[in-house]
């Protein structure tokens, strides 16, 4: 009992937490943007993986971490688009195309990263994102270390939140965006246009996703590995459900998970004589689905989520 | 301006044509990475075609790679069919192997006739049970079964590590995690000599055409289909519908649990964690080639499974990622995603000033 309290007052476990958050908010604020505006995106997975390799080469060829992150964004919102395309003004299955999307975007990365560096035996890094050290803020004990030593895209993170938050809360486009994922009749009868709404959305979105995989190869790794998104994209997809489609909300679930990824790991050397090390791999995934069946029954999911629009329809 | 209208009926050749159209285009679109990987183009085709019906054994090889895909694409087809998103296949198929080596591994000594049957019952019911989860905390709690059953596949494949190095680790493996093999009488017997090709393939054919008889000519066949078209009128119509939709989990997940016995007991003969190359997810894009029809899953099934032996075989000749196959299948379901919609809606270009 006494290891469990070291371990929550220690500031290692709380940086921990934030780090392993941060890719988790980017993916949640982006299913987030779409699903508000109607369309699911289970391209998420693919796009995580467009945003890990996209990014990391772009660093690993110009020297720039920063055009990386621009390029992960915009390679992003190229997939995002091409979802959007189908499912928008196609109106075809959201299920459907974004697992084609995932397939799609996966199968086109790895084929890209084994064209590019056929056989090499250890994988090319780049010098990635440091730690940030700010003045004085990073030598304040315990919130220096947890707030102030994350690398600077672990605070964009938390702008975009804040980004998110002010733009679906106080300005018309939110409004806009919330409305044609509830009724897009009545988004229609106002004179604004659902198909580009929804698309916007979706793209932006995708974008949003992409920066988490981003954050995998360019902060928290060096180097782009097959399989390194793990899984990512769907907790995300569980946990927008679970923060009811409100950025601070999404914000919270990410933390509350990367709270429990660093525990788990934290408990694993402490028990790890005891339990095999696999039941703690676990934990992550068994967490969304328990986060999920709590969220499931008071979900007030958007109401036209699913529902393709057509115009003149009805 | 352009106009889109439904079709009154769309024809059955439209319908029908679309996923071979569909297959044929991604296989044209495959030219592009392999232009981009700088490989001779026409070359890679010809080593494709080669590499699955140059040879008896090429040909052979491909009918066994199709084996797993023609189990896991009926599993997609019957749950799409009732609109439950089985995306969890994949971690069905490794429940499936996993029951098939606990009981096929000695725990229980028998002549074939009773073996067989018995691994291959095993592997049905854990793989329906595998599904029958996320189905349950669908119709209780309203959780999501997409997000639920692809969770469940890491779920279950950390799982099957960690039995794989516990409980089920064979002894005399030299430290390998990987199960005991499956007893003599448990295996899926060869159908030819020198080939691996075994008879979990006639045995996926048959159930093809189970599964086919179930759906097109029977009572409960109709209930699915009423379920998956629209629950409120099934429901209407005195349809259970949740046990229907159970019901359907709980087939559809021993569907992909057989998948993963035949692998096991017909050609690798024990359990290791790379088992399975992603056949339950490949399974959804056999079962939208197929348009969710069981006996169109064998057709695109055996497509797909050429798709990659013909591209393994290129790759080891000219040295292009193998990768390509993935990216073929994906490009194949995207292709017969749009087809569906050109065969749903008509498309005309409206001239200035008419009305729409």
């Amino acid at each position: 009992m006494m290891d469990i309290l070291q371990i929550f007052l220690s500031d290692s476990f709380w940086a921990a937490s934030l780090r392993i958050a941060t890719p988790l908010i980017f993916g949640v604020l982006g299913a987030l943007l779409c699903e508000r505006s109607g369309v699911l995106n289970l391209g998420i997975e693919g796009i995580f993986v467009v945003g890990a390799m996209m990014g990391w080469l772009t660093a690993y060829l110009t020297g720039s971490l920063w055009l990386g992150v621009i390029f992960a964004a915009l390679s992003g919102g190229l997939f995002g688009l091409f979802h959007a395309v189908l499912t928008v003004p196609l109106g075809l299955s959201q299920h459907v195309s974004g697992l084609g999307i995932t397939m799609f975007a996966t199968a086109l990365m790895s084929f890209s990263y084994r064209t590019i560096f056929p056989q090499v035996s250890t994988p090319p890094r780049i010098e990635p994102f440091r730690a940030l050290d700010v003045p004085l803020l990073s030598d304040l004990p315990f919130l220096g270390p947890v707030l102030f030593q994350q690398t600077a895209m672990t605070w964009l993170a938390l702008l975009l939140v804040a980004l998110l938050w002010w733009i679906m809360d106080r300005t018309a486009l939110g409004v806009a965006i919330k409305a044609v994922g509830d009724n897009p009749d009545a988004v229609n009868a106002q004179g604004l246009s659902v198909i580009r709404l929804r698309m916007g959305a979706v793209v932006a979105g995708s974008a949003l996703m992409a920066l988490g995989g981003a954050f995998l190869t360019m902060s928290a790794f060096d180097a782009f590995f097959f399989g390194m998104v793990n899984g990512r994209g769907w907790i995300c997809i569980a946990l927008v459900i679970f923060a009811s489609w409100q950025p601070g909300k999404a914000l919270l679930g990410a933390l509350l998970f990367g709270m429990f990824d660093a525990l788990q790991v934290r408990l694993q050397t402490e028990a790890g004589a005891l339990i095999p090390g696999q039941v703690f791999l676990m934990v992550p995934y068994v967490l969304s689905i328990v986060a999920l069946i709590i969220a499931a029954r008071k979900a007030d999911y958007p109401r036209a989520l699913l529902q393709p629009w057509f115009k003149g329809q009805r | 301006m352009i106009e889109i209208t439904p079709r009154e009926n769309p024809s059955r050749l439209l319908t029908a044509g679309v996923p071979v159209l569909a297959a044929v285009l991604s296989l044209v679109l495959a030219a592009i990475p392999l232009a981009f990987a700088g490989a001779p183009i026409l070359d890679a085709y010809g080593q494709m075609v080669t590499g699955v019906f140059g040879s008896a054994f090429a040909f052979t090889e491909m009918l066994t790679r199709a084996t797993p895909l023609i189990f896991t694409g009926l599993a997609a087809a019957v749950a799409f069919k009732a609109r439950l998103w089985n995306i969890g296949g994949e971690g069905q198929l490794y429940l499936g192997a996993m029951a098939a080596v606990w009981v096929g591994t000695g725990m229980i000594d028998g002549p074939p006739i009773l073996m067989v049957p018995l691994v291959l019952l095993a592997g049905a019911i854990a793989g329906g049970l595998g599904m029958l989860g996320p189905a349950v905390l669908k119709t209780r709690f309203g959780a999501d079964e997409v997000v639920t059953s692809l969770l469940l596949n890491f779920i279950i494949l950390i799982f099957v590590q960690m039995m794989l190095e516990g409980p089920l680790k064979d002894p005399m493996s030299l430290g390998w995690p990987q199960s005991e093999p499956i007893v003599d009488a448990a295996v899926l017997p060869q159908l030819m000599e020198k080939m691996r090709l075994h008879a979990g393939f006639l045995l996926a054919i048959g159930t093809a055409v189970i599964a086919h008889v179930i759906m097109a000519m029977t009572v409960w066949g109709l209930k699915i289909r009423a379920v998956g078209e629209n629950p409120a009128a099934a429901k209407h119509a005195g349809i259970p519908v949740t046990r229907v939709f159970l019901a359907v989990a709980f087939a559809s997940g021993a569907l992909a649990g057989l998948a993963g016995v035949s692998e096991v007991a017909g050609l690798k003969g024990y359990l290791t964690a790379d088992l399975s190359p992603g056949f339950g997810y490949t399974g959804i894009v056999v079962a939208m080639l197929a348009g969710l029809s069981p006996l169109g899953v064998v057709a695109s099934a055996i497509f797909i499974a050429s798709v990659f032996v013909g591209t393994d075989s290129m790759s080891r000749a000219i040295g292009v990622s193998s990768f390509l196959a993935d990216l073929t299948v994906s490009m194949s379901l995207i292709c017969v995603l749009l087809g569906g919609f050109f065969a749903r809606f008509r498309i005309r270009r409206l001239k200035a000033g008419e009305a729409a």
